[in-house]
């Protein structure tokens, strides 16, 4: 029995759990961009999938678009991880609970 | 396609995708997220898409994950274990599974096997993106090129 799509897709939405529960359940400013990359790598994984499941495959397009959004996703992280240190500078922690300064 | 392949690369895909959600150590963490990305990259070959693989394992193992190492060395002076938990998280992402699971499974049209095509080359990729695609190439160029500077601003040493 070969693996289907279905199979795949499933996988893909536990990776996007995992990545949400990581990104809604942790206090840490790193373990909510840890949960962001994975819920783009699951993302990337669907594209994949769709692409290679599709009745013509010869299209690259499925792929293309895995490539750039690789990209744009490693650009999130430059900028995601820079806003951390520069928040860390200030405040002097990465907790996300203690950064309520703009609370009414 | 084997399934036995399939069945290795998703336990273990999966299990380091939770160990990186939910270890308490930010460092053990760090490296389950790049055991994760290896995984995946694994499941990019198993599809065919060995260039993407490729560039996953570049990307993301080689820039990202060391530059979140690099983060978390740069900023653990008072925080080097994270303490809270919120369950509320955990009830939303396993519903948001189920709800996914769900529509994937009453979706009779999508259970389908692979139909056999010839390799996706280097060549083939490098062709689409210099016809096809070369305004979006452009496009990702500069946009990779501001996140980098704002990234340079955002952590420079503020003058006073």
């Amino acid at each position: 029995m070969t693996p289907t799509l279905q199979i795949f897709l499933i996988v893909s939405a536990a990776l996007f759990s995992i990545g949400l529960l990581a990104a809604l359940s942790r206090r840490h400013a790193i373990f909510i961009l840890i949960g962001i990359e994975l819920m783009l790598a699951a993302a990337n994984l669907n594209f994949i999938a769709f692409w290679r499941f599709a009745p013509q495959p010869h299209q690259p397009t499925g792929v293309m678009f895995a490539i750039f959004s690789i990209a744009i996703s490693a650009a999130e992280a430059a900028v995601g991880l820079a806003m951390v240190i520069a928040v860390y500078r200030h405040y002097h922690t990465t907790n996300v609970d203690q950064l309520n300064q703009l609370k009414g | 396609m084997s399934s036995a392949a399939f069945v290795i690369i998703a336990i273990f895909t999966l299990a380091a995708a939770l160990a990186a959600a939910t270890l308490r150590k930010l460092m053990h963490a760090a490296l389950s997220f790049a055991a994760a990305l290896v995984g995946l990259a694994a499941f990019f070959f198993l599809l065919g898409a060995e260039f993407v693989g490729l560039a996953l394992v570049f990307i993301y193992i080689g820039a990202v994950a060391v530059l979140i190492v690099f983060t978390i060395l740069l900023t653990r002076r008072d925080v080097g274990e994270d303490r809270g938990f919120n369950w509320a998280g955990v009830i939303i992402a396993l519903a948001v599974f189920c709800g996914l699971t769900w529509s994937i499974l009453a979706t009779q049209s999508i259970s389908i096997v692979a139909p056999h095509i010839r390799a996706l080359t280097v060549k083939r990729i490098g062709e689409a993106l210099m016809t096809g695609y070369v305004w979006p190439l452009q496009c990702v160029g500069v946009l990779l090129t501001a996140a980098l500077i704002g990234a340079l601003i955002l952590v420079m040493e503020e003058k006073r």
